[in-house]
């Protein structure tokens, strides 16, 4: 894939600040997605890789605040934009789903209703074409008999159909990037298969560009081309899938792959990363996760590494310094 | 080795009928939900038996039969030779049964109460139980307990909201483990968690069981887990057992349609960038379920009997399987 990105994301940092301080979230985060192109972004609760999510469609909440960084969307800069031109990108150019179908979904209006709604917004279409492109896009996501259900309410659809609602929705004006943050964690294990192959047909079909956030190492290795593993607000690594999953270069990405129970191996005990991620105000100088690494050395507790060439990815781990 | 528990055809009915007044009103007829239906197994002394089976298929219902907290609407349920009906008394021997079954839920955050310090937490099944009466006593046991889980007796000056997720789940098998019991039923105890903590939580399971020779009932969505967990493994769907049996038959050469349809679904981390089999439709409602196996609008192999007559769950060489194409006796 060599085509210029569609989603640029440069040195970005967000922060909160407390009464008791400026906590950094997420900490110069850096990555690029192709069109067509899907990235996997793990990490455990609190990596933040849900508020880079969220800031790229401009929905962070305050107080949190992007502090340094830029972001561009097909070569514009995005992430400066007054409220009203954002709301003109977010829908049309990037589109969101998130983890809970139930809550993204209005109860009070039917699924046609929500979607010609968002079609108008984006494209100049009448009431008629409107609702012939959403019985279109509810076909699409495989919704059986799409014609007699668009007047139904999202209660009375499954969790999984619900979800393909919210997919539909995401795709209704056609947008260049889908950010998708953990959009199979709600579902049982059947329904997941089918939602991902959905999620990954429609975007092959449409050429367009996804950042699926998710803590799912299972979910990624079958979707996403690139991966990038993210740690107490940095990417601690970041490189094709199949390298990540089978060769990876960080020691937490090693660990984090030992600790996933698998068929085939039948170890008694699991690989275990002691401790714990640190929280937000107490991160360690150095490498944030020095204080759980087993190869730590003197330089790891003194300065940050950067994102180092390391096999076929990229680790931000001084054990690859030339 | 004899069972230590044993369930006995146990169905657990739900009257989910709307308000009496809507009934005589709307005519809406009297519905019944059948949560769990003619569940029957053993789990032996030491052993881990897990549940399996998606959202909906009754394996907390069970879960929750077991520990007391409903009762069953037919059937039995006997611990370690007590029928567990005795519960609802209030005399010794059911406090004495009560004692030696505890639970651990989903999740850490709703299952501790804040306001209490977790010294306490813990220490409430002692208090309860009578087992100790001394407070000094009390404290030294507090702190064993809190050593078995890797915390320090210092943390028991805390609260909740000042400890992890994966830290909460290890007070919550602490407290669990305060009243000395036989038998753990684990409700989904790593969901909540993420798969570094959740495999320093599984560790640390596995290793009191060894040490203190537990039984555990443990149910779960996740294959892997169970997997890596049980020795036994029943699947559930619908409120039915459709599969049951040692880990490695059930995993390795698994017979039952739905069986191999969760196998299936499961994402392969060495099958990268390969698309897993997705599985046609969905749970049906179970207010109406469909006529003989249950499974049979989502089955590739459905025979036309498959939707007149209710398959039996069929024995053979300790696996039961109920299915009309696959009888265990073609094994």
């Amino acid at each position: 894939m060599s085509s210029a990105p569609v989603l640029e994301v440069k040195d970005l940092h967000i922060e909160f600040p407390t009464r008791r301080g400026i906590l950094k979230a997420v900490d110069g985060v850096s990555f690029s997605i192709a069109p067509g192109e899907v990235l996997g972004v793990v990490g455990e609760s609190g990596a933040g890789k849900s508020l880079t999510g969220a800031a790229i469609i401009g929905l962070l909440e305050p107080p949190g605040r992007i502090s340094s960084g830029s972001i561009y969307l097909d070569g514009r800069r995005i992430d400066n934009l007054p409220y009203e031109e954002m709301r003109k990108i977010r829908g049309r150019q990037i589109g969101a789903i998130f983890q809970d179908p139930l809550t993204s979904l209005n109860p009070l209006y039917t699924v046609g209703k929500q979607l010609t709604e968002t079609i108008q917004t984006h494209l100049d279409m009448n009431n008629e074409q409107a609702r012939e492109r959403a019985i279109k896009l509810l076909e699409e996501v495989g919704i059986p008999a799409a014609r007699e259900r668009i007047d139904a309410y999202p209660h009375q659809f499954s969790g999984g159909m619900r979800q393909r609602v919210v997919i539909a929705l995401a795709l209704a004006a056609e947008p260049k990037v889908i950010i998708a943050d953990e959009p199979t964690t709600a579902l049982d294990v059947s329904i997941q298969a089918q939602i991902i192959t959905l999620l990954k047909r429609l975007c092959r079909d449409h050429g367009t560009a996804v950042m699926l956030v998710t803590h799912d190492m299972g979910v990624i290795a079958e979707t996403a081309d690139r991966v990038a593993v993210m740690y107490a607000g940095r990417v601690a690594e970041i490189g094709p899938v199949s390298e990540v999953i089978h060769q990876p270069q960080h020691p937490y990405t090693m660990g984090l792959m030992g600790s996933i129970p698998e068929f085939d191996t039948h170890r008694d005990r699991l690989i275990q990363i002691d401790g714990a991620m640190p929280r937000l105000d107490a991160i360690p100088t150095g490498c944030a996760f020095n204080p759980r690494c087993v190869k730590v050395f003197d330089r790891c507790k003194a300065e940050k590494p950067p994102l180092l060439s390391a096999g076929k990815t990229e680790a931000a781990c001084w054990l690859h310094a030339k | 080795m004899s069972a230590f528990v044993t369930l006995n055809n146990v169905s657990k009915i739900f009257d989910v009928s709307a308000p009496w007044l809507n009934r005589v009103i709307e005519r809406k007829p009297q519905s019944f939900l059948h949560a769990v239906s003619d569940v029957s197994f053993d789990i032996r002394k030491g052993e881990t038996l897990a549940l399996v089976g998606e959202s909906g298929c009754g394996k907390s219902t069970v879960a929750r039969l077991i520990v007391g907290l409903y009762q069953p609407t037919k059937g039995s349920i006997t611990i370690d030779g007590k029928d567990m009906r005795i519960v609802d008394d209030t005399g010794a021997s059911s406090q004495a049964l009560r004692r030696k079954v505890q639970m651990i839920f989903q999740d850490p955050y709703a299952s501790l109460n804040p306001r209490w310090r977790v010294a306490d937490i813990v220490a409430e099944p002692i208090r309860t139980h009578k087992l100790l009466t001394d407070n000094a006593a009390i404290n030294k046991r507090v702190a064993e307990l809190l050593g078995y889980v890797k915390l320090t007796a210092k943390d028991g000056e805390k609260f909740p909201h000042q400890f992890s997720g994966g830290q909460r789940q290890r007070i919550s098998i602490a407290r669990a483990l305060a009243s000395n019991p036989e038998f753990l039923i684990c409700d989904e105890p790593t969901s909540a968690l993420d798969v570094s903590v959740q495999a320093q939580v599984l560790n640390l399971m596995k290793d009191l069981q060894r040490e203190m020779g537990l039984t555990y009932l443990f149910i779960s969505h996740n294959l892997q887990v169970v997997h890596h967990i049980s020795d036994r493994v029943g699947v559930m769907y619908l409120g039915r057992i459709v599969e049951i049996g040692d880990k490695k038959e059930v995993f390795g050469n698994p017979q039952h349609p739905y069986t191999r349809m969760l196998l299936d679904a499961i994402p392969d981390l060495k099958m990268t960038g390969k698309a897993r089999t997705p599985v046609a439709g969905e749970v049906p409602n179970p207010l109406n379920p469909p006529t003989g196996c249950a499974f049979n609008p989502r089955c590739p192999q459905k025979l036309a009997v498959c939707e007149q007559a209710r398959p039996q769950l069929v024995t053979f060489k300790g696996r039961a399987v109920a299915c009309h194409a696959n009888a265990p006796t073609s094994l």
